[in-house]
């Protein structure tokens, strides 16, 4: 208990830049993954090929071990950020992809009827009603996606990317208790920090089924 | 990178090594997945009888299979140690979510009129369990234990971490000394052995099913 006080009074700052990078390479994947994810998911919803390849493919991508996913660039993009961010990307994509796919292909037809029948345009009857309707279930894809993201940037800290996976690796090196328990908890209480964060965000943007 | 024929013979001459890994991987998905299963149905038995106790333990078990493996690892190391039994322990706590979850929902699912159907023809709770629930609940619960499997295949490599053994280890060690025969060798490995059993696992699904339903 004492090393830990310890080593929060002399290590503070880099715990607080090691958080920042977890939390930073984070964020970019996802923000990169939703770019590319999301987009794609709602043309899977309107032609069937591009469904069965992407889908298909994303299917495989998910039942693949991270960290084979992580290591398997290292001899093409070589260590460090770039490489950790490409691979969480990899593993960021299918969860989402799946997931938006999947909400946009089965809203229900007489809901989308309707809409076209009071008079609204391809583009309102896609903002208005096919959005609203289809975010929780895809929306469910990017907070899979997140919690995900979070673990395996702890793996990323091997290959050179930073964040809370160094003191982890350096308490496994030296086995030393007190940077295992710290790493531990702090990679345990940010993913179930971020995975309740985007239970917030998720009902706060549902609000309207409720009313 | 280098020419495909030296990957090859860099393989070919290091088949035992990675057919080790693969063996000592295989042992350990193997271990867990027993364990797993042993506690899972003892846990199912439980807490079936209410659906509260069914709510608050899959919730719970949510909550810990949303901690990454490594924080559990690092968290474990200092009471377990280093090796195997963290390992497997830490992969049986993270399978009694996808058990649980899919287990009590395929049961939960049954139509109740079947069940008093059951009831009325004179079956003993445990005749209802085994001969009526079971076979109906078997597609959610095959799907549950191919889910675990997976899961455990993916996080089994990880462990290599805590000198559990396993393909993780050709990874690791390919990675400090950065050679990318080994790299490339291990991590396809992984991945094959994971669509593999995927395949398989959902083959063997299809099979029970068409068996137990008609």
């Amino acid at each position: 208990m004492r090393a830990i006080i310890e080593y929060f009074s002399t290590h503070g700052a880099e715990y607080l830049q090691m958080v920042g990078e977890h939390l930073g390479v984070s964020a970019l994947t996802l923000v990169i993954a939703a770019v590319i994810a999301v987009p794609l998911g709602v043309l899977c919803a309107r032609s069937p090929l591009i469904d069965r390849i992407s889908v298909g493919i994303a299917t495989v991508l998910r039942i693949i071990p991270s960290l084979a996913i992580l290591i398997f660039l290292v001899p093409i993009l070589g260590t460090g950020v770039l490489p950790a961010v490409v691979a969480l990307c990899i593993l960021a994509v299918p969860p989402i992809l799946i997931n938006t796919a999947l909400a946009f292909s089965t809203l229900p037809a007489e809901v989308l009827e309707a809409a076209v029948g009071m008079g609204m345009s391809p583009a309102r009857v896609f903002f208005k009603v096919k959005v609203p309707l289809a975010f929780p279930a895809a929306f469910a894809g990017i907070r899979t996606a997140a919690v995900e993201v979070i673990a395996s940037a702890t793996l990323a800290s091997y290959i050179g990317a930073g964040g809370l996976g160094e003191i982890i690796f350096t308490g496994m090196g030296l086995m030393r208790t007190d940077l295992l328990c710290i790493g531990g908890a702090s990679v345990a209480i940010l993913s179930l920090a971020v995975g309740q964060l985007l239970s917030v965000v998720d009902r706060r943007m549902r609000r309207y089924e409720r009313a | 990178m280098a020419p495909l024929n030296e990957y090859l013979d860099y393989w070919a001459s290091h088949a035992d090594d990675f057919g080790e890994a693969l063996l000592e991987h295989f042992a350990l998905v193997g271990m867990v997945l027993l364990w797993s299963l042993a506690l899972a149905a003892v846990l199912t038995l439980a807490v079936m009888r209410s659906r509260r106790a069914e709510h608050i333990s899959v919730q719970l078990l949510s909550a810990v299979y949303s901690i990454p493996s490594l924080a559990l690892f690092s968290l474990l190391i200092p009471v377990t140690g280093l090796g195997a039994t963290t390992a497997v322990l830490v992969m049986v706590a993270y399978n009694q979510y996808l058990l649980l979850r899919n287990v009590l929902e395929g049961l939960d699912g049954i139509d109740p009129d079947i069940v008093e159907a059951a009831v009325g023809m004179g079956m003993s709770p445990w005749q209802v369990l085994y001969r009526v629930k079971l076979p109906l609940a078997a597609p959610m619960i095959l799907a549950g234990i191919r889910l675990a499997a997976i899961s455990t295949i993916g996080i089994a490599t990880i462990a290599a971490t805590i000198n559990a053994g396993g393909l993780g280890t050709i990874l690791f060690s390919g990675l400090r000394t950065m050679n990318q025969y080994k790299i490339v060798g291990g991590t396809l490995l992984c991945a094959l052995v994971a669509v593999v059993a995927d395949r398989l696992l959902k083959l063997v699904e299809r099979v029970i099913v068409k068996r137990t339903v008609h």
